[in-house]
């Protein structure tokens, strides 16, 4: 019984290894092989011709790649920040207490992840317009939120919930104040929730496109648009290159969190738990 | 040395109606060491918590001193509460948890570190400080926790069931521990338990707290010769209650008449007598001496228990195996109910 069933687990775990890969991975080698290629066209298998073209046009100047680039970490890492810092009280009002109409607090936080954003952008529009937050990078940065906090409360709550408040009382009693029973106590405890949730966030706001396009007003091009622009423009070979760049972080974030996300750290127990 | 004064001390919590303890008066002396004794849910953690200033009470006050405290913040009471689950932090070595108070008070790390080592010395913990909490035994973890508190030498001190986490042979240990300690700095110390013996075997003075409301407030020997009422006697283990008359020192009931100790008022009242207490054989002067059938005998190693049968009571007897080896279940035997060892209750 027991032969078969590591037979059967080995095997389900090939099998969704290989699904993962075929599915993940196999679409990314033409886009690698592009960005090296100067044409690659039927029926050739390969490139006939190698390039570092389209690698020293995306890092030039003229490109607008490093630019894009650096205001894409820049938009995500404050959105990350934000979500942290509304993501950290509101997943330990989740995770730790009971309270009246909580239930209806986790479906309006959880209702971001389910209604797409293309579903309510229009209207998230109208009303950005009407507060001037429209066509500024403040403003994408607020919109990102929209899609990055559920994320993080989520995680939060798994953390807060399998969380003991007690010890935060042992250090009040050991005479440590608010903010230090926080910053010695409690931030440490909470720490792998927040990186996890955080590198979530950040990739979350990373791969956004319609929210930035419209809030943005076209004005705010953040990485994605640009890829979008060249992708749409033909250009194979630079569309390629800054696909590269693009997926990067994820790759980063993927392998960084890897231990995080077995299943067995509470930094994802949030999602069973909500 | 701080004089403990709890005044009308009342919790209720939000949304019930039962106060979880309701108007507790307590006077605990400098350097004394108290129990809060009573089962689950009557409200002593609850206590210790409001002195703790981690739970503000609904009314009454905690003074310190003389000096009323409730409108200071827990980290300025100069009172450390040691949990039952010890809650070291996890991410700490063993020596950064001992010196944690001292590093919230901004004392330098020279120091500190100083008096961190004569701190695991005391706890007789001196090579673990480098270690992690999660690589500790649990009475290690509670020796650290222990020396976590002691280490900011504060005024008052409060355990939450600090025996009860540990196996027999451990017990004594820690019991010797926390009293010399105790006993060394002179710091007023309470704690609380579920387990009368944990209170006995550590107490100065137990207070016995049934459903929130202080029962008795006494030594620890009070609660087996002269316990207040039957609830309070039946939490200390204890087994024989007849029910009887008092009048002018001689109590009447279906063992008979008993003569009483000075000091037991007219009226009804129930009569009780720890079952070690009791005597086999006549007494010298042949009073206080009953008759009983002998319906079961339970050998239990070092002692012997005999369930005994006068009329409709069952008596409850422990005798030393030696004393009753000859008597067989179904036989007579004579019980001596010492005077000085009888108790009447209020009934």
């Amino acid at each position: 019984m027991d032969r078969s069933g590591t037979l059967l687990g080995s095997g389900f775990r090939f099998l969704t290894g290989a699904l993962l890969i075929t599915w993940l991975v196999l679409p990314l080698i033409p886009l690698a092989i592009w960005s090296f290629a100067k044409g690659w066209f039927y029926p050739s298998l390969l490139p006939k011709v190698w390039s570092l073209r389209a690698w020293e046009y995306a890092f030039s100047d003229t490109s607008g790649v490093l630019d894009s680039l650096w205001l894409t970490v820049g938009i995500s890492l404050a959105a990350t920040v934000l979500s942290i810092l509304v993501g950290v009280p509101a997943g330990r009002a989740l995770g730790m207490y009971q309270f009246k109409g909580k239930s209806f607090i986790e479906m309006l936080i959880l209702a971001p992840m389910i209604v797409l954003g293309i579903a309510v952008v229009l209207g998230i529009h109208s009303i950005f317009i009407s507060m001037g937050l429209t066509n500024s990078v403040s403003g994408v940065i607020l919109v990102h939120l929209i899609p990055t906090i559920p994320y993080m409360v989520l995680v939060m709550a798994g953390i807060f919930a399998n969380y003991d408040p007690a010890f935060e009382l042992q250090a009040r009693s050991l005479g440590a104040s608010p903010m230090k029973t926080f910053w010695y106590v409690t931030l440490p405890a909470i720490m792998p929730g927040i990186i996890v949730g955080g590198l979530f966030a950040f990739l979350v706001s990373w791969s956004q496109y319609i929210l930035t396009l419209l809030i943005g007003g076209g004005r705010v091009v953040t990485l994605p648009l640009l890829l979008f622009n060249f992708a749409t423009s033909g250009r194979n070979d630079i569309t390629g290159a800054i696909g590269m760049i693009y997926i990067l972080p994820g790759v980063i974030i993927l392998i960084l969190t890897a231990k995080h996300l077995s299943g067995r750290s509470g930094a994802v127990g949030g999602f069973g738990q909500i | 040395m701080t004089h403990v004064s709890l005044q009308e001390l009342t919790k209720v919590y939000p949304g019930s109606v039962e106060p979880s303890l309701d108007q507790l008066s307590l006077e605990i002396a400098s350097g004394e060491l108290t129990a809060l004794l009573g089962p689950s849910g009557c409200g002593k953690t609850t206590t210790m918590k409001m002195i703790a200033g981690l739970l503000a009470p609904t009314s009454g006050d905690v003074t310190f001193d003389g000096r009323s405290v409730l409108k200071d913040k827990p980290e300025d009471r100069g009172v450390v509460m040691v949990f039952q689950n010890y809650l070291l932090f996890p991410y700490m070595t063993v020596a950064a948890n001992i010196g944690f108070g001292l590093k919230m008070r901004k004392i330098n790390q020279t120091e500190i570190d100083q008096r961190v080592s004569e701190m695991l010395d005391l706890v007789k913990l001196p090579d673990l400080g480098s270690r992690r909490p999660s690589e500790l035994s649990g009475g290690q973890q509670q020796r650290v926790a222990l020396a976590r508190a002691l280490i900011v030498q504060p005024n008052v001190l409060l355990l939450d069931e600090p025996l009860s986490n540990l196996d027999a042979h451990l017990r004594f240990e820690m019991r010797d521990l926390i009293r010399n300690l105790q006993q060394d700095m002179g710091i007023t110390t309470i704690f609380v338990t579920h387990d009368q013996e944990e209170a006995v075997v550590l107490a100065d003075k137990i207070a016995l707290i049934l459903d929130g409301r202080l029962k008795q407030y006494d030594v620890s020997s009070a609660f087996y010769s002269r316990p207040i009422d039957k609830a309070t006697a039946l939490f200390f283990g204890g087994q024989n209650f007849i029910e009887g008359q008092v009048e002018t020192g001689v109590f009447n009931s279906v063992l008979g008449k008993m003569q009483l100790p000075a000091g037991c008022n007219n009226g009804a009242g129930i009569l009780t007598i720890r079952p070690e207490n009791i005597r086999i054989g006549q007494s010298p002067d042949g009073l206080n001496t009953v008759t009983a059938s002998l319906s079961d005998k339970i050998y239990m190693g070092t002692q012997t228990r005999l369930l005994c049968q006068v009329g409709d009571s069952l008596l409850e007897v422990i005798a030393n195996p030696n004393d009753v080896q000859e008597y067989e279940v179904g036989q007579n035997i004579s019980l001596h109910f010492p005077r000085n060892a009888l108790w009447v209750l209020p009934s």
